[in-house]
């Protein structure tokens, strides 16, 4: 190809839009990045604008002052409740209706990712209540269950679809019940799309804003609703936005570098191969 | 008992997840639904009383409703188009031999996977009129600065710029994906009868990625009429009510004015729309010969 000059310019021209493109979308973190580290005069003097500075008192006082220590610890409780009941429900209901294509609750599932999570708050804000549940992890791990346990189902239906089922039939001529087939046998060999479905249900249940807005209390402010509040101050402070906002994305971001093959086919439901 | 647990077997396995669905989500809204016909404050002294339609007839006469199921239409329908054309120009560029490309690819998923409540606050700062980089950026080419979330005539555009910003490389990604898997022979077939570019872009590449197409712009949109947290975590939905989109102004009738009657006639309709529009969406797509 060497000495094709149209195809090498060609080239540049792609290489420079691609990147170009790449460096604009991944600005505004940079932008979050940089301000994490300034203090409130810093990022008020826009003469700076890049300058880089190392300076963790953002990052100290989002800990001291804002305690968020034990907002990751809610958000890390919950992601991993709603995550793990989430597999508990969906995995079996996955299975399920790849092996014996029950398509009519595949829709039913389709349909629970469809419909506006705000046309369940109200009933949920005040059967919560009446439980006595608001602010508590039980009401938040439900809620969230319902965007893990699904997107689980959709993720792994493709998935189950794609083994071969002699598997689970050489199992149950060998003695094994179904669900002990399933288990023993479909359950291992499944590891990478468990792991992926698991990934992403986390990050759905951490970025979660609307139910935990609802259903969260002083005990159990998840993340998103910590981060949130910052601005409810009269003045906002910049700097120490800017750093729980890293705090709250660092951890999604390296979880997504680890799913990344697999988050487009597993936002589109396996219908597109990432 | 192992015997029925085989024989049952799809129903033992399913019904855990079908009876969550229907505790969480099918019981809850036809309490909306019960609700909708009832005017309460979600006082424990004063119970639901019966109203009929009174509810769904003042949503209708309700200026604030139209506005706000305008702005959801305008919203969905100038995101997704622009991230629709976009991410295919993307996806294009993306499909030709780049180095780095699999770190490409990585990088360009951040903006969708990252805390949407975070993004939208960095944004907050980045439209900032004093200190943000959007106006540092205007003043630097010689352009006037811009109150971008303050704005009544910029809120709007300024929201759809961040979910464009946001969603972009999702429509780019899956279209890459489509545009990967494509056949080479009808290129090499139209090259030889002399086709230029563009015209095997129009007469080949889209046609055949009308699939991928719908499946990406389904998606879109079923979360674009949904968009909350960004909204909610910039505006939410102001200034005054110029982006208060009908997801906003069903949260703000119902936890902020505690008007659960007429929140819950808003919700339902904003459940039968999203609904109705997603089926005819997915039949569509059956007809055109696309499985889910």
């Amino acid at each position: 190809m060497s000495g094709n000059k149209p195809n090498t310019t060609k080239s540049i021209f792609t290489h420079a839009g691609v990147y170009l493109s790449l460096f604009l979308f991944l600005l505004p973190f940079l932008w979050m990045l940089l301000a994490s580290f300034k203090t409130q005069v810093q990022i008020l003097d826009t003469s700076k604008l890049f300058e880089i500075t190392a300076n963790f008192s953002n990052y100290i006082s989002v800990f001291n002052k804002y305690s968020f220590l034990s907002f990751i610890w809610n958000s890390f409780i919950v992601g991993v409740g709603a995550t793990v009941f989430g597999l508990i429900l969906g995995l079996p209901a996955a299975y399920s209706i790849a092996r014996y294509k029950q398509e009519g609750l595949g829709l039913l599932i389709l349909v629970a990712r469809i419909v506006p999570g705000i046309s369940f708050l109200i009933p949920w804000f005040i059967i919560f209540s009446k439980l006595h549940l608001i602010d508590t992890y039980t009401s938040l791990i439900l809620s969230h269950m319902l965007v893990t346990m699904p997107f689980i189902i959709w993720v792994m239906i493709p998935f189950f679809e794609g083994l071969p089922h002699e598997l689970e039939e050489s199992a149950r001529v060998d003695g094994c019940s179904i669900p002990s087939a399933f288990v023993r046998v479909m359950l291992p060999i499944s590891g990478p799309g468990i792991v992926t479905s698991s990934i992403l249900a986390f990050i759905f249940s951490w970025n979660n804003f609307m139910f935990s807005l609802i259903l969260a209390g002083d005990n159990t402010k998840t993340l998103p609703i910590a981060v949130f509040n910052f601005i409810s101050y009269s003045e906002i402070n910049w700097g120490g936005l800017m750093a729980a906002s890293v705090i709250i994305t660092a951890p999604v971001l390296i979880l997504a570098l680890f799913a990344q093959k697999y988050i487009i086919a597993g936002l589109t439901g396996g219908s597109v191969k990432g | 008992m192992t015997n029925w647990i085989d024989r049952n077997i799809k129903w033992v396995f399913t019904m855990p997840a079908v009876i969550f669905v229907a505790l969480m989500m099918v019981a809850p809204v036809g309490y909306t639904f019960w609700l909708s016909f009832h005017e309460w404050s979600m006082s424990n002294i004063t119970p639901p009383l019966w109203v009929a339609f009174q509810n769904y007839l003042n949503l209708f006469q309700d200026e604030l409703f139209i506005n706000s199921l305008k702005l959801m239409f305008y919203f969905t329908i100038v995101a997704v188009t622009v991230e629709t054309v976009l991410g295919v120009g993307l996806a294009i560029l993306m499909n030709q031999n780049i180095v780095g490309k699999g770190l490409v690819k990585t990088l360009f998923l951040l903006p969708m996977v990252a805390t949407p409540v975070a993004v939208g606050l960095i944004w907050v700062l980045i439209y900032e009129p004093n200190i943000g980089i959007a106006n540092v950026f205007l003043e630097k080419i010689g352009l006037p600065g811009q109150e971008w979330l303050t704005s009544q005539n910029l809120v709007m555009p300024s929201l759809i710029f961040i979910d464009v910003w946001e969603w972009t490389p999702m429509i780019a990604l899956i279209v890459l994906a489509g545009l990967v898997s494509l056949p080479k022979d009808p290129y090499e077939a139209a090259m030889i009868d002399g086709a230029n570019t563009w015209q095997s872009f129009t007469k080949i590449t889209l046609p055949l990625l009308k699939p991928t197409l719908y499946s990406a712009v389904l998606l879109r949109m079923i979360d674009a009429l949904k968009t909350f947290d960004i909204i909610y975590a910039t505006t939410q939905g102001g200034p005054g009510t110029s982006s208060q989109t009908i997801n906003i102004y069903g949260y703000v009738l119902g936890f902020q004015y505690f008007k659960i009657g007429q929140a819950s006639a808003l919700l339902m309709v904003f459940f039968i729309i999203v609904l109705s529009i997603s089926i005819f969406t997915i039949l569509l797509r059956k007809r055109a010969g696309v499985n889910l």
